[in-house]
């Protein structure tokens, strides 16, 4: 039969669609357009507002891993791929963690300087190396978290082990909430926008061919640059949200737990989509709490997820979905 | 110091050769090597405490397992995945964590861990105790590289590694399998850890967190000396292990890591193929 037959592929899409802006005819193009995006931003939503409150810490953790993973995937469509988001987080961590406890700042004050801050600090220790790419470069990115922990371990700066504990906590929980899914969506549609903007696709000419970007005259060391402080700013916010989430920072802020997980999340949603890494983190987060009682296990998982997605799974869920929803299958008949 | 500064060097050494000769031949930075290291060491405790195997046969069939394990490891994982650098690295560190997370889950924690030493007792160089087994570590090393330098150098399989690590299209055309010398290879690196793993544990205890530091220290001597370059190595190791030595008696030994992890970002900022990488790499890598 099937050689009568062969696989169509339509695409769905609406009728008129110019460049940048979407030339909507009709309630139904709308409706096409907005249903993915309305589904994870309800569905977050009313998880972490209307849930109890174990699962409204978890919604929030699911928000942060979420952010940390959407920035893993806008630096490696950079082509920079980084193998250490903990870095960029512990150190948004702890400069949120000590201007609240050496200068006593209050929350207000302590995110958005921490943000800038850690975004400077994780770039500027960046920069020497900030000519390398693929394997150099990841392991830099992987060695430099283990450093600063021992760093942190040896000089016994910044609270030593015990870390920076009785820090000012969010007014309350709503507050909580509302800054970590504003602040996510803010990153993730404007990371998409960036994207897609002609500022955007120098990055991206870099990640394709950095030699060619180099040769039409484009300083690509500038632009590596201010897009590893675009991503480590988004960690360091993660850091510093967290910090103050927990009241605490210390060392395990540079566990391996904060980079490996973003990566995961992003190979099980689609690497170079941005989406991809937000749904993945969503289905990872809420599956690594049904695991908890398994402990130090769970990371095991993680490593088994990475390593099947990787090798059987390349696409991604997020490619996948994306592909079906925008695509119509038919079989037709041969002549 | 200089004694011991000498030790730490071989015992670096040591360990960054199997990381080395896998980098070199087939292009797969393994980073699953720290946690084939802390397996290894495992696997021989387990082989003697537990089958009651005598010590000499659980180092020999360690080594041969765990060669097949890295072989196995090429044959499922990265030889779906050669060639993307984002896949590779991802892959092998999904492998790590894997390994050495679930030795922790399985319980591999604490100090009750340790092999035993060959030689047992110390001898006095320059008002200094050195026990006998770091003087075996410095022969075994001296050998291990003779011997890597004749394989490489005088056998057929051999000479193929080389072939591949220069050109893998021509080789491809001389009728060499890459596939099966890179997996090969991959063996061989596996065992040599397991090798260097069975040769050092003796002198400490076995934690799941070491596989974490010889990973960066094998990764930071391999860079500073050239990724592929086993000359580059051992003068890497001589220059890291010194550095770690003497620091460790100035400072503490805290800092050690710290020197290594250094090392590592002044080379790749000043020459990122490392002392004596081949020019070419420079250009495809950086």
């Amino acid at each position: 039969m099937k050689e009568n037959y062969r696989k169509e592929r339509i695409a769905r899409g609406i009728k008129a669609r110019s460049d940048d802006i979407y030339a909507l005819t009709s309630y139904r193009e709308m409706w096409y357009l907005l249903f993915p995006r309305l589904i994870p931003i309800v569905g977050i939503a009313l998880a972490a507002y209307f849930l109890p409150l174990y699962w409204k810490k978890v919604a929030i953790t699911t928000c942060v891993f979420a952010m940390l993973a959407v920035s893993w995937d806008f630096l490696s469509s950079c082509g920079m791929l980084s193998l250490g988001q903990a870095l960029f987080f512990g150190i948004g961590s702890y400069t949120a963690g000590s201007l609240n406890h050496y200068l006593g700042l209050p929350v207000y004050l302590t995110i958005p300087i921490a943000t800038v801050v850690g975004g400077l600090l994780s770039t500027i220790l960046l920069l020497p190396v900030i000519r390398l790419r693929g394997i150099y470069f990841a392991m830099i990115t992987l060695i430099l978290p283990l450093m600063i922990m021992r760093l942190v371990e040896a000089t016994k700066i910044l609270g030593g082990t015990e870390g920076l504990t009785g820090l000012s906590p969010f007014p309350n929980v709503w507050v909580e909430i509302t800054l970590i899914l504003a602040a996510m969506w803010a990153s993730l549609f404007g990371l998409r926008r960036f994207i897609a903007s002609d500022y955007g696709l120098i990055f991206v000419s870099i990640r394709d061919n950095d030699r060619a970007t180099m040769a039409s005259g484009i300083n690509i060391y500038a632009f590596k640059a201010q897009a590893l402080f675009i991503g480590s700013s988004i960690c360091a916010f993660c850091g510093a949200f967290m910090t103050h989430s927990y009241q605490f920072t210390g060392m395990p802020v540079f566990a391996m737990e904060f980079s490996i997980l973003p990566i995961a999340a992003a190979a099980i949603g689609g690497i170079g989509t941005l989406a991809g890494p937000l749904v993945g983190a969503c289905i990872l987060v809420p599956l690594s709490e049904f695991l908890r009682e398994f402990g130090t296990l769970r990371i095991v998982f993680y490593g088994f997820i990475l390593v099947i997605c990787v090798v059987a799974l390349p696409e991604g869920i997020f490619h996948y979905a994306s592909r079906k929803y925008n695509e119509m299958e038919r079989w037709v008949k041969l002549e | 110091m200089l004694v011991y500064g000498l030790i730490n060097s071989a015992v670096l050494a040591v360990m960054a050769l199997g990381f080395n000769l896998t980098f070199g031949i087939s292009g797969v930075a393994n980073f699953a090597y720290g946690a084939i290291y802390v397996v290894s060491g495992f696997l021989t405790w387990t082989l003697i405490n537990h089958l009651d195997l005598p010590y000499a046969l659980s180092a020999i069939l360690t080594i041969i397992i765990i060669g097949v394990f890295g072989g196995l490891i090429y044959k499922l994982i990265i030889r779906r995945i050669r060639g993307l650098v984002i896949s590779e690295v991802i892959a092998t560190l999904g492998i790590s964590i894997v390994i050495l997370e679930f030795l922790r889950y399985v319980g591999f924690i604490g100090f009750k861990y340790s092999l035993p030493v060959f030689i047992k007792g110390s001898v006095e160089i320059f008002d200094a105790y050195v026990d006998i087994q770091r003087f075996f570590i410095i022969v075994l090393g001296i050998l291990l590289i003779t011997g890597l330098y004749l394989f490489t150098h005088h056998t057929k399989i051999g000479l193929a590694f080389r072939g591949i690590a220069q050109e893998e299209h021509t080789s491809l055309s001389l009728g060499i399998n890459p596939d099966r010398i890179a997996s090969f290879s991959m063996g061989l690196g596996s065992s040599l850890c397991a090798f260097a793993a069975i040769v050092i544990l003796p002198l400490g205890t076995i934690t799941v967190d070491s596989g974490y530091d010889v990973l960066i220290n094998a990764l930071s001597v391999c860079i500073v000396g050239g990724l592929g370059s086993t000359f580059g190595v051992i003068i890497a190791s001589f220059i890291i292990g010194y550095a770690q030595t003497i620091t460790a008696t100035y400072l503490s030994p805290h800092w050690t890591i710290i020197v290594s992890l250094c090392a590592i970002l002044i080379i790749l900022a000043i020459k990122p193929s490392g002392l004596l990488g081949h020019q070419k790499e420079l250009e495809e890598r950086v």
